[in-house]
């Protein structure tokens, strides 16, 4: 059974929490701004935790079952990782406390800014952007900020791959930019001949994603980077997919000139059901005056018997600053203790193992699912869920489908330039018996598609709910219900 | 898919009816199959607008997508389809008749030969199937 | 570990795939790039790396050893224990974004509650299901506007006294967007009325935007000004902390067309700066300008009633370079937990929370300026945060409270240059009559030494 609103079980005067009574005099409230009428509900705290646990329960979790879920790395989120950001010397932290008072946060923030460094190969990073979308627009604007600063301020022009996810032209529209698509070649590679038509003194830069969206890494990413440059432009890089790239490449080396990285996929911070994420940004040397500020640094070296100390610094051509404070500082705890106990080997052993088991995953599907863009994959491939003999059937069938099988279904319709795509990342941390039940999973499927179609066009058949209606959704727009059962005093 | 013979069509799934020195314009058939379920339309011009050929004139939602729709010919708009945001889905079961969107004022008559006819459009439909 | 493979098991999945070795699945990655060898210490293991994170934690003072009253758009409040036990439920925290319905129920339907409290708290018809912060919130609210004028109008006036974080992302967000921001200028005089912003209005102005409480804590009613922007034409803003809703008269109440706030205070812990929560409501009309994920209410095939994203044609995934900001997620997790205190504290909790803070700043702000050498910055009615002007600069004073075990207030002068020897006090109900006394003997001490 579904669980009512909230307004249904809210009885008028039942107290969910009392505080401690006023020990000061009480003031006169200000004339004319004092409250009438707050129509929040009135439940108590039985009500709240049993509401709240039910609800979570109608939840697909990593905690509960395994998502394949191609570009958005859903890997175990480590236990330790909350205990650590919990603790009150990190979470009962106020942001503008005096600097000497929170070297602990600062000396952490700039160990993780260290790393993300080497790790990429840049010469400056920022922790402030709080997602990877925010992580983009930092990009993208810092890319600007370059040419403007250059006198150049016609290069307003972004490349980006028809394979590329859509935020990255949204990122590049809301920064101002104009947009131009280009088309990927048969082995879903940049296509050279489009890139070289537009390059030319208009040119801002090119959105790389790689490896790209179909899991594969450009065989011509040298050849794209450096015709790029050569034009004028620079190179930003989703980092999205970094888990593939940990003790592998670093982006930098090869002239990747910014790249965001998503906290929340490649470093194990939580989700959370969409959010809170964390998109740190790491540029080469030239872009260095341009990151975020404030940024933290070394202010005092020390020596043998004291400790260095931590503070902030504007860099001189910093684009600003993209939100309050300084990022998302509960979920840097929660990577940092993931890199601290992974170490540089760790590190290394994450994306080769990320690797292993999308390989492996696609060796055991390519016969039955008909794969594009086949060759060695990176961390995910992108299949395509759709038969000749079987033409009713749709990826979205098969996904809906998995879900009876206890599986949450692959990314679907996505990239653009694959019919019906399933992308499939099964990330390093699900074991050779979770991968083997999926992979059964879709073969019987696929056998489905062809004995009993509709099993699969109705489907999910063991979910809480069955396919909603998102036309009825979006026409009737019942986005809130009232909250009080209590009419207007 | 119903693709009248008496209209014009762009290659951006638009038709105009022209009627003398006047147009009406709506999306197409086909459009609207693609878009599937219409929830939404918003026409973005108002009468008495000047509007370039090519310039949005209303914008299309359906649950999976969302389109512009651009003036297939520059026109003076002298009317637009008022009661279309309350009905979006018109555009699905009449997407040529009661589901038009803007009626203009054509301004270079010379724009509408540029457009395709119908058996033109049915090919350049084939053609991107 | 998180490693699950035996090496059995590897050469058993190398078999499958062909290879030899894990180093073949690599030789798409130029030679000379490929397999780096970073400079990083090597791993720890989980006992070794809470020893090294715990003791980072004990260099910070942290807020359950000292007394704060420090705000400026963070604050301490007391987070119910249940909210917590919520959040932390792995079937919350490591779940992914509820794009599929069907297995995420509880999600869709905990964002549907956070949306329904917040059109409540702030008396507005939608709300999307959150933004990163308030500041981040507030800059999108510029985005909508300027969407909603289709990049007609051009001019933002923003109050001087709106969060300088959140000015200054605003600017950040706007850097190319041709939009001009006035009415902030660094000689705009922080004492007079709100209603003289009006005076910047003209046809070419999109948004007003104003705080609420202000930055310095001031409450305003700001039901004229708002009118006079209508008058013009222009969407009317207001950027609220949540807490003061509950004895405040709400902004949908005085006109406002987007209220977006910082959603910390609900529940959620300080953390040195984030994860925090940006709170983000409009009327309806407006509801297809406004970006960021919103949930809608609606059935399955089975009839039973059901939850799903909604109006997912205007997002980034699918208008691409057309959508009207490329924010992908919310802030979810955060979204809960304020959904979740509020529900807990309900309509009575809210409402003696807010007064606790009104009477007890109150109650210090009295206390504080009676100390000599300190008087009352402004005589406008505040909510829980006050400026005072301090008889030595605020930073001496607040280094010299931290040896008393005390974070003290806000230092202005780096943001308003002309308010040099002003520092700003925030109290709230983790404070008692015992801490402010303290401060104020503190204070007194101290400032005279």
């Amino acid at each position: 059974m579904p669980e009512p609103d909230l307004c249904e079980i809210s009885v008028p005067n039942r107290i969910g929490f009392r505080f401690p009574g006023l020990d000061v005099p009480k003031s006169e409230l200000p004339k004319g701004l004092v409250r009438e009428v707050l129509p929040l509900p009135e439940l108590y705290e039985v009500d709240v935790v049993r509401r709240y646990t039910r609800l979570s329960q109608l939840n697909h979790a990593i905690d509960t079952g395994y998502y394949p879920l191609g570009s958005c790395t859903m890997k175990y989120n480590p236990k330790i990782n909350e205990d650590m950001a919990r603790q009150p010397g990190f979470a009962a932290v106020h942001p503008l406390q005096p600097i000497q008072s929170v070297q602990g946060c600062l000396a952490l923030m700039y160990d993780l800014q260290e790393w993300l460094k080497e790790i990429g190969g840049f010469a400056g990073v920022t922790l402030q952007p709080a997602a990877g979308a925010q992580g983009e627009l930092t990009g993208i604007l810092i890319i600007r900020a370059y040419h403007k600063d250059r006198g150049d301020h016609k290069r307003t022009k972004i490349l980006i791959p028809d394979s590329a996810h859509g935020t990255n032209p949204a990122t590049s529209a809301m920064s101002g930019m104009t947009v131009v698509e280009i088309k990927s070649d048969e082995r879903g590679n940049v296509d050279l001949e489009a890139l070289r038509e537009q390059c030319d003194d208009t040119l801002a830069g090119i959105m790389l994603t790689n490896p790209n969206t179909l899991g594969l890494f450009d065989e011509h990413l040298e050849e794209v980077i450096h015709m790029v440059h050569e034009a004028g432009g620079l190179v930003y890089g989703d980092g999205a997919n970094m888990n593939a790239l940990l003790g592998i490449l670093r982006p930098g080396d090869i002239g990747i000139d910014v790249l965001h990285y998503n906290l929340h996929k490649t470093f194990s911070t939580p989700h959370g059901g969409g959010g809170p994420g964390s998109g740190p940004v790491g540029v080469r040397s030239h872009l260095v005056d341009f990151l975020p500020s404030p940024i933290v640094t070394i202010t005092d070296e020390g020596d043998e018997e004291t400790p260095p100390i931590y503070g902030f610094y504007s860099p001189p051509k910093s684009i600003g600053r993209v939100k309050s404070f300084h990022g998302h500082f509960g979920m840097m705890v929660r990577a940092y203790t993931y890199m601290l106990m992974h170490g540089k080997e760790g590190l290394r052993k994450i994306s080769e193992h990320a690797v292993l088991n999308a390989n492996y995953l696609l060796a055991r599907l390519r016969h039955v699912y008909h794969v594009p863009y086949d060759r060695i994959c990176m961390h995910e491939f992108v299949a395509e869920g759709h038969w000749e003999d079987a033409p009713e059937i749709r990826a979205l069938d098969i996904s809906k489908r998995l879900m009876d099988f206890g599986f949450h279904p692959p990314t679907n319709y996505f990239p653009l330039i694959v019919h019906e795509a399933l992308m499939i990342e099964p990330t390093e941390t699900e074991s050779k018996q979770t991968l083997d039940a999926f992979a059964d999973a879709l073969i019987t499927i696929a056998q489905e598609a062809r004995t009993n179609p509709e099993i699969l066009k109705t489907a999910p058949h063991r979910t809480p709910v069955g396919r909603v209606d998102e036309v009825k959704a979006a026409k009737d727009l019942i986005l809130s219900c009232g909250v009080s059962v209590e009419e207007e005093e | 898919m119903n693709i009248p013979s008496d209209l014009k069509y762009t290659k951006n799934d638009e038709w105009i009816r022209v009627e003398g020195t006047q147009g009406t314009i709506g999306i197409t058939d086909y459009a609207q199959s693609q878009l599937s379920d219409i929830v939404f339309v918003e026409i973005l011009v108002n009468e008495g607008d000047e509007v370039k050929q090519g310039e949005t004139c209303a914008t299309v939602e359906s649950v999976k997508a969302a389109a512009d729709v651009y003036m297939p010919v520059s026109g003076k708009v002298i009317a637009t389809n008022q009661s279309l945001p309350d009905k979006p889905e018109t555009i699905n079961s009449d997407p040529y008749g009661e589901a038009w969107m803007v009626k203009i004022e054509i301004t270079n008559p010379s724009e509408v030969d540029q457009l395709l006819d119908a058996a033109a459009y049915q090919a350049h439909l084939a053609e991107k199937e | 570990m998180f490693l699950p493979h035996t090496d059995r098991e590897r050469q058993e999945m190398l078999a499958v795939i062909g290879v030899k070795s894990i180093e073949e699945l690599f030789t798409a990655i130029p030679e000379k790039y490929r397999f780096p060898d970073l400079k990083l210490p090597s791993g720890l293991t989980e006992m070794e790396a809470q020893e090294v994170l715990s003791d980072l934690a004990s260099w910070n003072d942290n807020l359950q050893e000292m007394i704060c009253f420090l705000g400026a758009g963070a604050y301490h409040h007391y987070v119910p224990a249940v909210v917590d036990a919520i959040i932390r439920r792995g079937e919350f925290l490591t779940a992914y974004t509820p794009y599929q319905a069907e297995v995420s129920q509880g999600t869709l339907q905990a964002i549907f509650d956070y949306q329904s409290l917040m059109t409540a708290l702030t008396a507005m018809d939608v709300s999307n299901a959150s933004h990163y912060d308030g500041a981040t919130a507030v800059a999108e609210a510029v985005t909508m506007a300027n969407a909603h004028f289709r990049g007609k109008r051009n001019k933002v006036i923003l109050s001087p006294a709106l969060h300088p974080h959140y000015r200054q992302t605003i600017r950040t967000y706007h850097a190319n967007t041709g939009i001009e921001f006035v009415g902030d200028e660094p000689e705009a005089d922080l004492q007079s009325h709100p209603q003289q912003l009006a005076d910047h209005l003209d046809t070419n102005t999109a948004l007003v935007i104003v705080q609420y409480p202000d930055f310095f804590g001031r409450i305003y009613d700001y039901t004229e000004l708002a009118a006079k922007t209508h008058q013009a034409g222009a969407l009317f803003a207001v950027s609220v902390n949540p807490i003061a809703l509950g004895l405040l008269k709400a902004p949908g109440e005085f006109g406002a067309d987007i209220v977006t706030g910082e959603g910390q205070p609900l529940g959620i812990p300080l953390s040195y700066g984030g994860p925090y929560l940006g709170i983000f409501t409009t009327k309806k009309e407006f509801v297809r300008k406004m970006a960021g994920r919103l949930v809608g209410e609606t059935v399955d095939n089975r009839g039973q009633k059901a939850y799903v994203l909604t109006l997912t044609a205007r997002e980034q995934h699918i208008r691409r370079e057309k959508a009207t900001s490329n924010i992908c997620t919310n802030q979810g997790l955060m979204a809960l937990a304020a959904a979740v205190y509020l529900s807990l504290v309900g309509k009575h909790g809210l409402r003696q929370v807010a007064e606790l803070c009104y009477h007890k700043a109150h109650y210090a702000a009295q206390q504080i300026s009676a100390i000599e050498g300190f008087s009352l910055w402004s005589s406008e009615p505040f909510f829980h945060e006050f400026v005072v002007r301090t008889p030595i600069p605020p930073a001496e004073l607040n280094e010299k409270l931290l040896e008393y075990g005390i974070i003290g207030g806000y230092d202005l002068e780096k943001d308003y240059p002309s308010l040099k020897n002003h520092l700003m006090f925030a109290v709230t109900e983790m404070n008692s009559k015992e801490e402010i006394d303290y401060l104020v003997t503190t204070l007194a001490e101290v400032s005279h030494a």
